[in-house]
């Protein structure tokens, strides 16, 4: 008998300690390290079917080449971590670490790349600043013409996000975590001790702490308690291409425009871009339609820096929400006026590379009350005072 | 008949991995795709969705009547990057424009 993969007819228990709304991967790897800490009472409640949102719907890129030190300690962590997943999760994730290379065409991108390059040997992450000659000798079809710098960084890599998260569903249902799926919670009670959930099908449930890891969703839910953080969803469009046979290593990306391209192991290209917001167009909303323009934009970026791809045909196109919070950095924590309610979302179009590490470290502070120092930083409470100075700049797409 | 039967010829999804996807309660379309790849390749599902459709309505997992298909995602034929990159306003914007690097700076 093989295990389930979630359902809607998954019996829900009357109570339980943590109960989870959302079925991405934020919300099934806290299951998967809730359970293997030995915490068990657990139920993910998801309105549609897993990887229904931006999960199911990203790049798969993990990279350690961030902006600052907490964040590229995180993704050194969450990427040790995917080197053991794989068996850990019994299945076959489909990572490749071909590295990420930036390459910068301003001067004030040159600037950056310098800036992290000195960063990330103090941290301890293996990235090295290339010429555009030794960028090229590591992807042969690049331009060199307009790069100015490059960094290289040989232990970044690709995912395929949709059995990344089935991996972490089945191991979790293994241990006896309940996924509900195609149930939406249609309130939240607070109770002397946590809250009732009551779902549109009528059943109730109790757990002592909620976690809402709902992503550009999760206004949703907070709004029923009153609840307003400053995190907004942002429709971001992504496309693949027909598979070829491997001819590209790393990821790509062209700091000044924001295009990304990988190449995954199911040889398709993956790619998108930054797309500046059209005056009088909302794309503040969880519409996830696709659009011509981002096909033509795209085009134009990558067969300029790419001229092989020029004959290369796009296959697929999809739009995902990210979920963007204004300093870039994730909320995650109790939330101010309701420490029952846990917050796992903000994380800016980036979550599923920090999933790996953030949800193990959430779940040893809800088993273990162990301390992290990006507890701290992602604290649901920073919002209330006056706004931080500081933000992530190395936020693609 | 034997089992090995590719419902999905361009990612090579046999009707087992179907079985098995309907045995771990996967049980409509947009599901068994995500589960196992079917209707991702070079055909985008036009050979393989009407053949899952029909089989989880023989089984009693959906109904004819309300079946339904996963999301069709364009462009409806596969199209290279330069006749896109081709595209002309209204498709572009000025804003679209790839910025000089040098000047915005």
């Amino acid at each position: 008998m093989s295990t389930s993969m979630g359902s809607p007819r998954a019996p829900l228990p009357e109570r339980v300690d943590i109960a989870i709304i959302g079925g991405g991967i934020m919300g099934l790897g806290l299951a998967h390290n809730l359970a293997a800490l030995g915490q068990r009472s657990v139920a993910v409640i998801e309105r549609s079917y897993l990887v229904s949102g931006a999960s199911g719907r990203n790049g798969g890129g993990l990279r350690m080449q961030w902006g600052d030190a907490g964040n590229v300690a995180l993704m050194m962590e969450s990427i040790e971590i995917c080197r053991g997943l794989a068996q850990e999760l019994g299945i076959n994730l489909w990572f490749r670490q071909g590295g990420y290379l930036f390459v910068a065409r301003s001067e004030a991108s040159e600037a950056r790349l310098h800036r992290n390059a000195e960063l990330h040997r103090e941290v301890g992450a293996p990235t090295r600043l290339l010429s555009p000659t030794e960028a090229q000798a590591i992807v042969p079809h690049l331009d060199p013409g307009p790069i100015r710098a490059a960094t290289y960084n040989p232990e970044d890599g690709v995912v395929f996000p949709w059995p990344f998260v089935w991996g972490y569903a089945a191991r979790a249902i293994d241990r006896g975590v309940v996924v509900r799926t195609h149930t939406e919670i249609v309130d939240l009670l607070p109770e002397a001790r946590g809250f009732t959930l009551v779902c549109a099908s009528g059943e109730r449930v109790s757990a002592e702490r909620v976690v809402n890891a709902t992503g550009a969703w999760s206004n949703q839910i907070n709004r029923r308690l009153g609840i307003d953080f400053p995190n907004r969803p942002h429709r971001h469009e992504i496309l693949s291409s027909e598979p070829l046979r491997p001819f590209l290593d790393p990821l790509v990306v062209d700091l000044d425009s924001g295009l990304y391209f990988s190449q995954s192991t199911r040889g398709e290209l993956v790619t998108g871009i930054s797309l500046p917001d059209v005056d009088g167009y909302d794309d503040d909303s969880l519409a996830l339609h696709s659009s011509l323009r981002f096909l033509a934009v795209l085009a134009a970026r990558l067969t300029a820096l790419m001229p092989i791809t020029r004959s290369l045909k796009v296959l697929r196109q999809w739009t995902g929400p990210y979920d963007v919070s204004p300093d870039g950095d994730a909320i995650v924590g109790p939330t101010p006026g309701h420490p029952d309610l846990i917050q796992l979302c903000g994380f800016t179009g980036h979550g599923f590379m920090m999933a790996p590490a953030a949800t193990r470290l959430v779940a040893r502070w809800l088993v273990r009350g162990e301390a992290h120092p990006m507890l701290q930083r992602w604290d649901p409470a920073r919002f209330k005072g006056a706004p931080t100075s500081r933000r992530e700049d190395m936020i693609i797409g | 008949m034997t089992r090995r039967v590719f419902v999905c010829r361009c990612e090579d999804v046999t009707l087992d991995e179907i079985d098995h996807a309907i045995a771990r309660e996967l049980t409509t379309i947009e599901e068994i795709k995500r589960y196992t790849g079917l209707g991702t390749g070079p055909c985008q599902g036009r050979e393989c969705m009407v053949p899952l459709a029909r089989l989880l309505c023989e089984r009693g997992l959906a109904e004819p009547a309300t079946v339904q298909p996963f999301t069709a995602r364009p462009p409806t034929e596969p199209v290279t990057f330069a006749a896109l990159a081709s595209a002309q306003p209204p498709y572009t914007g000025a804003a679209d424009d790839d910025k000089d690097p040098e000047a915005a700076r």
